[in-house]
């Protein structure tokens, strides 16, 4: 059988009874999985000071976070992926940051909120490091001193545009399968997919 | 309950090398009220503050805090750092401030922590930030700043952003996390 390859949007009823199995998990790998993984943000807070007071009222209910599906703060590296750096950093602090980053597990992001985050702010001291992003790969830097919680849920969202971009590679760039096995056990009855928005 | 004027004149009888008269580095106006502020040789300290703990008519049981002064920039000043001891005598509601002055280019003080437990972060901050060294401390360790940190950040020729010491920290990256 040639291999040939196509856009899934296009697919028409006769083109997916003769879909390999392979694109369509790719296909459910990019259509579905990023989009689920973008509204399941787990950030984990990371506040040293004054811009976690605004952490908090942005994960309160009057701002609410989990609006974005953001709003599980998880204070294990090990079970989060989004970390929030709100606050300056000491450079005795800056070890613990950087071991609380390899923590988490891939994939994972990175939020630095506020002035002092993100270039040391007022803090033009011998122990403030002026930047977290010149220790750490940072991916949203969100500006405002502190910022205000409607500022913070626009960095969130444009962490899940970048997810929902290039949040989860395909097995092919990784290198190695993700484990993923998918086998019918019964015998699928296949119907025409309706026009799906395209984005 | 003995008054600060009893308490200076025990004092005075019982130690004849201390200065009663700190001026003019202590006060900021002429009057400083019943507070008695006292200056002490650094080969004195350990016994006059035994002396301060242990006597009815003082007893300072709390040490409040121990700071530091650099006075690199004051014209009128003989010695470069002064080591305030604060003292509260929670028997008779009374304070004293005890200094000691103490010189560049090893400013050592004998240790207070056999008389108080409480000196023991006090002097390591003070050994941090000033870089004077408290003989007989235990673990004169720093505690403010990070190990491998060289300076002593308090002293007035040290530049506020500091020699270059933040610019020498691994940086993590995407590969190697």
């Amino acid at each position: 059988m040639e291999k040939h390859t196509y856009d899934p949007h296009d697919m028409s009823s006769e083109d997916l009874l003769t879909t390999r199995l392979d694109n369509l998990v790719s296909f459910f790998r990019k259509n579905s999985v990023n989009w689920a993984r973008k509204h399941s943000l787990w950030p984990l807070p990371f506040a040293t000071a004054c811009c976690g007071i605004e952490l908090m009222a942005t994960a309160s209910s009057r701002y609410d976070l989990a609006r974005f599906g953001a709003e599980v703060m998880r204070f294990s590296p090990r079970q989060s992926d989004l970390l929030i750096c709100a606050g300056r950093v000491a450079i005795k602090m800056m070890p613990v940051l950087q071991r609380i980053y390899k923590q988490i597990t891939e994939p994972k992001w990175v939020i630095s909120m506020g002035a002092c985050a993100s270039t040391g702010g007022v803090f033009d001291t011998y122990a403030v490091v002026q930047g977290v992003d010149q220790f750490l790969p940072v991916d949203v830097y969100v500006p405002g001193c502190p910022p205000r919680p409607e500022t913070l849920i626009e960095g969130v969202m444009a962490i899940q545009r970048q997810v929902d971009r290039d949040g989860l590679k395909t097995s092919q760039e990784r290198g190695k399968g993700l484990g993923i096995v998918a086998e019918p056990t019964y015998q699928v009855n296949v119907e025409a997919v309706a026009d799906r928005e395209t984005e | 309950m003995a008054t600060p004027d009893e308490m200076v004149a025990v004092l005075k009888a019982k130690f004849s090398s201390i200065s009663f008269d700190p001026k003019p580095l202590l006060m900021r106006g002429e009057e400083a009220g019943d507070q008695i502020y006292i200056r002490v040789e650094p080969e004195n300290l350990v016994e006059v503050m035994h002396f301060l703990r242990d006597d009815p008519g003082t007893r300072f049981e709390q040490l409040i805090d121990v700071t530091c002064v650099d006075y690199l920039n004051f014209p009128e000043a003989e010695d470069r750092y002064g080591v305030v001891y604060s003292l509260l005598s929670i028997t008779h509601n009374h304070r004293i401030w005890v200094k000691c002055f103490v010189n560049d280019p090893s400013p050592k003080l004998p240790s207070v922590i056999g008389v108080w437990k409480g000196a023991d972060w006090m002097e390591r901050e003070v050994f941090d930030m000033f870089g004077v060294v408290f003989e007989g401390h235990p673990d004169l360790r720093r505690i403010l700043t990070w190990d491998g940190f060289e300076a002593h950040p308090l002293r007035k020729d040290y530049p506020l952003r500091g020699k270059g010491e933040r610019e020498n920290y691994e940086v993590v990256t995407r590969d190697s996390a």
